[in-house]
């Protein structure tokens, strides 16, 4: 059988079983709907909230974001599992004790006021529509790469999919089909890692095998790793840069991640407040099994590529290209990956001719440009299997799992999208005398409508799209985060003081994001040039996350203090979300 | 009762930030700004900074979580907040 059947095969059966459970797990009341029911078993949560989180970019891109920066990007690692810290003892359990189904719900009934309610849906909604942009184009590529169709046909595959299994299924049936693509994506990715790292290392846990010594040289990896690197005049890969600039990026990823309301809204679905707590962990347990692989994968992918250019050392010729491994001709079709004998002496010239004492030996070789003209960072993952010359079945299972981790993302936030548009607008605002069958059909109606709106923006990508993370983390830090923490630990804040806080958290953060960056990302209308010397302080814009949630806390604070206190019942309601007695209560209704 | 309440939730701020005390520590302290404090200390052809950037940070995440969640289950149940 061909790797394209092979591929149609596996991808084909993933997507069978998601919409096998989409329709065992059809919602049929908007508590389903909007919350699974809140009767969600703790680990089974904490499975689909890995799901949930672990996008496209943490399955394809997260380890060659590492393996060619090395130390300095360890960022990602701690700031994308830090916040689950954050958000386990800052917000999950009271807000689970709170009971209800959507962020802005609780900003509203904190705050007393639709004008914060609305506010938080305006944030949540800038927040969860660009992050989703990324999960639609990243699963459009994924289609493209294995089954042979154009992304646009590949997005529209995909939004097809979502849509049966979250129109019908709400929460209830994303939460199974996440639990399904959580063991699919996380098998394809540890299989060839485990193969890796045996070859190299002799250890089959990567996570153990990247600190271990290496039979081949005697040497630990990461020793023999620095040694490549700097003979071919590149940095070492455990070296790394300003470190207060590493302090401020991962701070700025961990409140962004605790912010994030597609995340926040799973620990809804879970029984009690007990089971909101040990869901954070199990969530954050099986996130870190690709986590910790995902470093490893990294550094063994880089040292491979390393050595396949120079089988014989630096002293040594470099390879000739008509005896480049059969993984690099494959992966060249793709166009991910492309070789230009610049100096026509039939090898690779890939080493960089700046570095130390590189100038000799550029010269000896007859330097004429880096001859590896195109190398997408992605290929590490999606080589990896040809790579530890694993069966084609292995190559199938990173199809079906890099689709598996940006549908399972898309699906969460869209239904952060759609709850907030028919509980947060239509039912609180618009027509609170809905009834509960009519809510459910504007919720499903709404869900249609944000995948509509994603395929159109997946298809039509505003220019932005790079930029989409640093714009979702920072805007989630400036704003979300903050209103939620002090709405449960400051029984003073009051309705002003929230509102005014998310604004300007909202407002300087977009203003200096847009100065660097463009107005909305637009090349060319940003106001000053984005490099060190014009940033405030020296914060790089995908930074600034932390000053944007300081100027929130600032700002709701002192406002708060010049106005009055809000009103006894909600200070109650402070008291009660607090407490965890009478979670079960509010289940009963 | 309200007594009661505010002492549990005492308790509760107490541990919150001995939890996030280690947390910064772990993470942007021996990761990051405290790694040259350290660079004495090898860890598999690296120093120890390093280990706790790639590795080391998650694992101490995971111990805090599970920890906290353990240890406020027997606070609720102390104090009589837990649910029935």
């Amino acid at each position: 059988m061909d790797q394209f059947t092979l591929n149609l095969l596996v991808v084909g059966a993933s997507f069978a079983l998601y919409i096998g459970i989409a329709i065992w797990a059809r919602a049929g009341s908007t508590s389903e709907f909007y919350a699974a029911g809140q009767g969600v078993n703790p680990v089974v949560n904490g499975m689909a909230t890995a799901a949930d989180w672990m996008s496209a970019a943490s399955f394809i891109s997260m380890a060659g974001l590492i393996a060619f920066v090395g130390y300095s990007n360890s960022t990602f690692l701690m700031g994308w599992t830090g916040g689950y810290v954050l958000m386990a003892m800052l917000l999950a359990p009271y807000l689970r004790k709170f009971g209800k189904y959507t962020v802005p719900e609780f900003v509203g009934d904190r705050y007393y006021s639709t004008s914060a309610r609305v506010v938080a849906v305006i944030c949540l909604l800038v927040i969860s529509v660009t992050y989703v942009i990324g999960q639609m184009t990243g699963a459009g590529v994924a289609f493209s790469r294995f089954l042979e169709v154009t992304s646009t046909q590949g997005l529209l595959i995909a939004s097809a999919v979502v849509f049966v299994y979250a129109v019908l299924g709400g929460m209830k049936g994303i939460t199974y089909t996440q639990v399904a693509q959580y063991i699919v994506l996380i098998v394809a990715y540890t299989i060839p890692a485990v193969f890796i790292s045996l070859q190299l290392t002799g250890n089959p846990i990567p996570g153990l095998g990247l600190f271990s010594t290496m039979p081949s040289t005697g040497e630990p990896l990461l020793v023999t790793l620095n040694g490549l690197l700097t003979d071919l005049g590149f940095s070492e890969y455990t070296t790394g840069s300003n470190p207060w600039l590493m302090a401020l990026f991962t701070l700025s990823l961990m409140i962004g991640t605790a912010g994030l309301p597609h995340v926040i809204i799973r620990f809804f679905t879970v029984p009690k407040v007990a089971d909101a707590r040990w869901s954070a962990g199990w969530a954050l347990v099986f996130i870190a099994l690709l986590y910790l692989t995902a470093p490893a994968v990294g550094a063994m992918a880089r040292l491979n590529i390393t050595t396949t250019m120079w089988p014989n050392g630096v002293e040594n010729d470099a390879v000739a290209i008509d005896e480049l491994p059969d993984w690099f001709q494959t992966w060249s079709v793709t166009g991910l990956l492309k070789v230009e004998d610049k100096n026509g002496d039939g090898r690779i010239q890939y080493y960089n001719e700046g570095g130390p004492g590189m100038a000799e030996l550029a010269a000896e070789r007859g330097w004429a440009g880096n001859e590896l003209v195109t190398f997408n960072r992605d290929i590490l993952v999606l080589a990896n299997p040809e790579i530890a010359q694993l069966p084609g079945w292995v190559v199938a299972l990173i199809a079906a799992g890099g689709l598996a981790a940006a549908l399972s993302t898309a699906a969460g936030l869209l239904l952060a999208i759609s709850s907030a548009i028919s509980h947060d607008l239509v039912k609180s605002v618009f027509n609170p005398d809905i009834s509960e069958k009519g809510e459910l059909l504007v919720a499903r109606i709404s869900m249609a409508f944000a995948i509509a709106l994603a395929t159109w923006l997946g298809i039509n990508p505003p220019g932005f799209a790079a930029q989409v993370v640093a714009l979702a983390f920072g805007l989630a830090a400036a704003t979300l985060f903050p209103t939620l923490m002090m709405g449960i630990f400051s029984k003073r804040m009051n309705a002003p003081g929230a509102t005014w806080g998310m604004v300007a958290g909202l407002v300087v953060t977009c203003a200096y994001l847009f100065a660097y960056l463009g107005v909305f990302f637009v090349p060319g209308t940003n106001m000053l040039p984005n490099n060190a010397d014009n940033w405030l302080f020296g914060i790089p814009p995908t930074h600034f996350g932390p000053i944007g949630a300081a100027i929130n806390f600032a700002v709701a604070y002192a406002v708060s203090s010049v106005t009055a206190a809000p009103p006894k019942h909600i200070q109650d309601l402070v008291e009660s979300v607090r407490i965890p007695r009478g979670a079960g209560a509010a289940l009963a209704k | 009762m309200a007594e009661n309440n505010n002492a549990y939730w005492s308790a509760n701020i107490r541990l919150v930030t001995i939890c996030l005390v280690i947390w910064a520590l772990c993470s942007y302290g021996f990761a990051i700004l405290l790694r040259p404090m350290l660079s004495g200390i090898a860890v598999g052809g690296t120093d120890l900074g390093f280990w706790f950037a790639q590795q080391g940070s998650i694992l101490v995440f995971l111990a805090l979580i599970f920890f906290y969640a353990w240890r406020m289950n027997k606070l609720d149940k102390e104090f009589g907040v837990d649910e029935q």
